[in-house]
């Protein structure tokens, strides 16, 4: 196995055999879902703590579902029952979790950078769950196992990315992760929502979207968020539905075998027609579960290159006491 | 009053275009002589400096000592050790204080703390620095305000601005204008560009400080008065200014060390100490602010010190407060990244650290002529070294230069003719410390007393 890292704070860097590493565990606890007792004593004894700063469903189910499965000890809180409204800083809080004997920390939060500041600062291993409009690596990397299990090795491939590229941290973990696998990488939106220099991600850039979606193996469609609408970014959802909203019409666009995913949650009716949602090029339900297996695979590498470097650990201390 | 003789050092003088290896004799607060063996009176302190540069000691133009208000992050006092730490003996110290700058009481005390350098006031723009109502400049300069700034809070209104100018003008002192446009900026915490889309950090547009600064300059234009623009960071700025001086328009800039010593790319790493107002920007635009520095278009360089606790950085990037320290670095960043790289010559970075901001604020600083207040600076510019947290003598070390090595050391300052900052590691050169591998012939050393 080639993973040898303490944290997963994204993909950016992260090589090919480190991304297979991950893809290839994954596979095997996905089996594992598919049995009927759903559970692996693996992690006993490991505590993972998921602090979510920002509000999220999914991915912090996801979260405690692969924690439980693999049998570790989790807590939870969001930033509505913890400490955090009452002023306590980011380190603080994150130190008084580890005071409490936590070998994972899981991390959602709005400012990028938190993951990293927070794995400058703990001893834990630290997993970004998403930090601001920065990376959510655990999420591209469930898009790039559900994407490999319809279509094989991604070399070559092309994937469009469509919506607000400027705020998503999905949209910068996928490009890494795609671009480290050898797919090339399209992204798609109206020119207020396109980041500066996109290209230097090594990816093409388009605000047209038959051009985007013409040819692309895969069309990820990213959530228009209701708010930016009001931060002036958008004249309204309904020119966005108009304009990059993928409904059937668009869907004959594509080519015929092409996959239709989405992060979640969606807005059905703005960024995707709700028989597209539901069609059968969709494999957004997919992603879901894939998700489950993805994530018990970062934490089973994590820990066990965590355990891999207490031993070394221990070791040298053996040696210097003899 | 104490006599002193530094002998045999390179004496660069700007104002006066004079770049010699002779002596300097400081006695009674001023230079009492210059010249090759200047004879030492009896009770002179002789200090061999030879390998050294002497030149004025350093005027920075722009630092925030957070007096009243903010005291444990800075005082007057523990800037002003500071500043005679990095060679400074003349500052310029902004009005964003709790509360602001703005009455000549408070002007007032700004420059008559007890300090071992000379710190000169900068009085607001507009009471409480709202944007709103005029400051009584005539009143704050008679009370000692060498130019008014709402740095950190820019004039938004164009009209107050245009009113500023003329009635500044009127009392024969610049405006010192932090340009930038904040709703541009749109609570933006990093430059737009490759790196903010990389981390994922709010962008700020280049134009939103060159919108404001080409504001300003028609704005000078329109008023005849005198416009300087602080901190210019991006190469649209420098294309602005070089025009407007080219027009004959009466504006000057400054620059920081930070932003021709780093680049955007330094707030991929998240170190909040990276994280500053301007931003650090492209490497397109480092590369123009240093043509404009060799060129005349920029005229001074300023430190824009801006002390923060540990609980303002110690947080997430786009949480912590904008600015860095930089009094103490100011000159062997200029020496590293200005002078050693070639850019320009160590009489123009003198020029730019000394002679040409004292001009701007037309205080008497920055020269050695006979006569002249002591304020004089000694470095080694050869000494190559590492920044530590430790070295830093602020009360705050919110630095993204620790760690970093630069080359050039201020081993000696003196100010109104005492000396109040000697570097005791120059005295230990014979431990064979880094600088000493580096000079491959022994010296003696360079500080001894006499008599």
């Amino acid at each position: 196995m080639d993973w040898t890292s303490k944290h997963l704070l994204g993909l950016e860097g992260v090589g090919r055999a480190e991304i297979l590493a991950i893809l290839d565990t994954a596979a095997k606890f996905r089996e594992i879902l598919d049995r009927p007792v759903k559970k692996v004593p693996t992690l006993r004894g490991i505590t993972v703590a998921n602090m979510f700063f920002e509000p999220s469903t999914r991915t912090r189910i996801s979260f405690e579902l692969a924690e439980k499965r693999l049998s570790a000890d989790t807590v939870s809180f969001s930033t509505a029952t913890s400490s955090v409204k009452k002023g306590e800083s980011l380190r603080d809080t994150a130190r008084n979790i580890e005071a409490m004997m936590v070998d994972m920390v899981v991390i959602r939060h709005a400012s990028p950078g938190a993951p990293h500041f927070l794995a400058d600062h703990l001893d834990a291993s630290v997993i970004n769950a998403g930090d601001g409009p920065h990376e959510h690596p655990t999420q591209a990397l469930l898009d790039l196992f559900t994407m490999r299990s319809r279509l094989g090795d991604l070399e070559g491939r092309s994937v469009s990315i469509i919506g607000d590229i400027l705020h998503s941290r999905v949209a910068r973990s996928n490009i890494w992760g795609l671009r480290t696998l050898g797919a090339s990488v399209t992204v798609c939106g109206p020119a207020t929502f396109m980041p500066a220099a996109i290209e230097g991600l090594g990816v093409e850039a388009t605000t047209d979207i038959h051009e985007a979606i013409a040819d692309a193996d895969v069309v990820n469609i990213l959530r228009i968020q209701q708010e930016r609408q009001e931060g002036g970014f958008l004249p309204s959802l309904r020119e966005y539905t108009n304009l990059f909203g993928i409904d059937s019409a668009r869907v004959a666009e594509m080519r015929p075998d092409a996959l239709i995913m989405h992060p979640g949650p969606m807005n059905r009716g703005v960024e995707i027609a709700p028989d597209v949602a539901d069609g059968e090029r969709s494999v957004i339900l997919d992603q879901v579960t894939n998700g489950v297996a993805v994530r018990m695979a970062v934490i089973y590498l994590l820990a066990r290159a965590r355990a891999a470097e207490k031993v070394e650990e221990s070791e040298i201390l053996a040696e210097v006491e003899l | 009053m104490r006599k002193l003789l530094l002998k045999g050092g390179r004496v660069i003088d700007p104002a006066t275009r004079l770049d010699e290896r002779i002596d300097l004799l400081i006695a009674d607060g001023v230079i009492a002589d210059r010249g090759s063996d200047v004879k030492p009176p009896d009770d002179a302190e002789v200090i061999d400096v030879g390998g050294m540069v002497v030149a004025p000691g350093l005027v920075d133009m722009h630092v925030h000592f957070r007096d009243p208000g903010r005291e444990d992050e800075e005082t007057i006092l523990s800037g002003s050790i500071a500043a005679a730490h990095g060679g400074v003996t003349s500052v310029a110290a902004m009005p964003n204080t709790e509360p602001a700058i703005d009455t000549p009481s408070w002007v007032e005390y700004v420059g008559s703390v007890e300090s071992p350098i000379t710190v000169y006031p900068i009085a607001a723009i507009t009471v409480g620095r709202k944007g709103g109502t005029l400051t009584e400049m005539a009143e704050l300069a008679a009370a000692g305000a060498v130019a008014f700034s709402d740095d950190g809070s820019p004039v938004s209104s164009g009209t107050v601005m245009r009113r500023a100018l003329e009635y500044a003008s009127m009392v024969g002192k610049p405006i010192v204008s932090h340009c930038e446009d904040l709703d541009l900026v749109a609570g933006g915490v990093a430059n737009e560009g490759l790196a903010s889309t990389l981390a994922g950090l709010r962008p700020i547009p280049a134009a939103a400080e060159e919108a404001m600064v080409a504001r300003d300059i028609l704005l000078a234009r329109t008023t005849g008065a005198r416009l300087h623009i602080a901190h210019v960071s991006t190469r649209g700025s420098v294309d602005l200014i070089r025009r407007a001086k080219d027009d004959g328009i009466a504006v000057t800039c400054e620059a920081c060390p930070h932003h021709f010593s780093l680049t955007d790319d330094a707030v991929r790493s998240y170190d909040a100490n990276t994280r500053v107002n301007p931003p650090l920007r492209s490497a397109a635009d480092v590369a123009a602010i240093k043509v404009g520095l060799a060129d005349g278009t920029i005229d001074a360089i300023a430190s824009d010190h801006a002390p923060h606790s540990l609980e303002e950085k110690q947080v997430e990037f786009d949480a912590a407060a904008p600015g860095m320290i930089g009094v103490e670095t100011l000159l062997p960043l200029t020496l590293t990244n200005l002078v050693q790289s070639g850019t320009i010559t160590l009489e123009r970075a003198i020029e730019l650290t000394t002679t040409d901001p004292a001009n701007i604020l037309g205080i008497p600083a920055g020269s050695l002529e006979i006569g002249a207040q002591a304020d004089v600076v000694v470095f080694d510019p050869e000494w190559a070294w590492e920044v530590t947290r430790d070295w830093f003598r602020s009360k705050s070390k919110n630095s993204p230069f620790i760690g970093h090595t630069v080359k050039g050391r201020v081993i000696l300052t003196i100010a109104k003719g005492e000396v109040v900052f000697r570097d005791e590691e120059s005295t230990g050169f014979d431990d064979g410390n880094a600088h000493e591998e580096d000079e491959p012939e022994p010296r003696e050393l360079p500080v001894h007393a006499r008599g």
